[in-house]
């Protein structure tokens, strides 16, 4: 079998290397092959960005060459796909060279489109990439005292940002001493806090006690950087001295130049992984560039690796899938810098997030450098 | 005109609403959205949330199922 990973993220990487453990003597012995497809030739554990925002790690310790993750007997090559034929099983890349497969796994994540709101872009920072989170360090570091707003786009990835990064400009503005002289106001795109129920009623008062303001419903629409306001589509209006920005996302432009889904989610089937439709029977899609209902977070793109991994060696030993992704998700929630709790929920059950504790915070700070065992699917 | 169904049943994060909101964002004005929902809470947040924006409730109703059927319409 002709396995094809496009993309060297989160999900195709430990898709790949938690399958190619499964089969190893399938590989030894040429009855299974699997190929990576990637942009890029290094791995990016973007979860760390949050720290570089807050100058509590550099943009070097969070990258790896991609290569060096992967099990032996990977091939692995720096090509982007431009060309999805699915219907005929191939590929074709940037270079020109045509891949055929038995089975394709497509997990190409999703960008953050900062410029797809006018105004957000030039007036606004934030830490999706590693030239984003050096400036927000910049920016906060420099910041003298004023309102930071918060302004949250749909849909995003990491659907703890929001919270999070509040919590820590808190404490990084406490320790600067600026706490008097700084607002912070927090808005949100529906009517609590964050998207989980029972998340919201824990963060809702701790930012009473922390004294941070909050506006809900509130979905920007434009940014006036002259008059330096946030405008939100519900008629709101709020001024900020520093605008701190979790853009709106999109699926990678190759996945809609394609057609295969509209902003560029792949639609997918939610217990099999399985693109939807004619030609999804050997196509699995995983992480970001799903269209399912849950968190686009890489706790998601790991546990459907999990269950993609399985089930595509279980199809080559025995000739039918194990089981079905249950829809889990297990997110860290960094609760200011010696705290943090987590939630942890599927399609079925809702998380119960605990108080933050000293404890968490410790793990979630091992898990940043445990990561890489991580990728390699031994975590 | 188009309508799109949006199949938000078992999703906690980012939840109904969200989703709503995200793919109205992708919407013409005119165009309808089923929204379908296990969270009884929908029933209530997205027609505050339509009213709030200017949006058109069309219809809400629950099947044997338990899954709410919310109709809207991009109105601006």
């Amino acid at each position: 079998m002709r396995i094809l990973v496009i993309g060297g993220g989160m999900g195709g990487t430990i898709f790949a290397n938690l399958l190619a453990r499964r089969i190893q003597h399938e590989m030894k012995t040429g009855k299974a092959r699997i190929t990576m497809l990637s942009a890029s030739h290094e791995h990016v554990y973007q979860p760390g960005w949050l720290y570089v925002a807050m100058g509590r790690a550099t943009p070097d310790e969070l990258v790896r060459e991609q290569e060096s993750l992967l099990e032996p007997g990977i091939e692995f090559h720096v090509d982007p796909v431009e060309e999805f034929h699915l219907a005929e099983n191939h590929v074709k890349c940037k270079s020109g060279k045509v891949h055929e497969y038995d089975l394709i796994v497509i997990s190409t994540g999703s960008r953050p489109l900062p410029e797809k709101i006018p105004g957000l872009k030039e007036n606004s920072i934030n830490c999706y990439t590693a030239d984003d989170a050096v400036n927000f360090f910049k920016q906060l570091s420099d910041f003298k005292g004023g309102r930071i707003v918060v302004t949250v786009g749909l849909p995003h990835k990491c659907p703890m940002i929001p919270l999070e990064l509040t919590f820590a400009m808190h404490d990084f503005i406490k320790d600067r001493g600026l706490l008097d002289k700084t607002e912070f106001y927090y808005t949100y795109p529906i009517g609590r806090v964050h998207s989980l129920e029972n998340v919201a009623k824990w963060a809702t008062p701790e930012f009473d006690r922390m004294g941070i303001k909050y506006e809900t419903l509130f979905n920007m629409k434009e940014v006036d950087g002259k008059n330096a306001e946030v405008l939100s589509e519900e008629g709101g209006a709020v001024k900020y001295d520093l605008l701190v920005a979790v853009p709106p996302h999109k699926g990678q432009e190759v996945i809609e130049k394609n057609g295969l889904g509209e902003n560029g989610w792949i639609p997918t089937n939610s217990a099999s992984l399985h693109m939807e439709g004619e030609h999804g029977k050997n196509v699995i899609i995983l992480g970001d560039t799903t269209n399912l209902p849950i968190s686009k977070a890489g706790s998601t793109a790991h546990f459907e690796a999990e269950t993609a991994a399985e089930n595509v060696a279980a199809v080559i030993k025995i000739g039918r899938p194990v089981r079905s992704y249950d829809g889990k998700v297990f997110c860290f929630i960094e609760a200011g810098k010696d705290r943090a709790t987590y939630a942890m929920f599927d399609y079925q059950n809702p998380p119960q997030p605990k108080a933050p504790t000293g404890a968490v915070h410790a793990f979630k700070m091992a898990y940043n450098k445990l990561y890489w065992a991580s990728a390699r699917g031994l975590l | 005109m188009s309508e799109r169904v949006v199949d938000a049943r078992g999703s906690f994060c980012p939840g109904p609403l969200m989703e709503l909101i995200s793919n109205m964002k992708m919407m013409s004005v005119g165009d309808t959205l089923e929204l379908l929902s296990t969270d009884a809470g929908s029933a209530a947040d997205v027609p505050e949330w339509i009213k709030k924006v200017g949006h058109e409730m069309l219809d809400t109703e629950q099947d044997g199922e338990g899954t709410w059927h919310i109709r809207v319409r991009k109105a601006k």
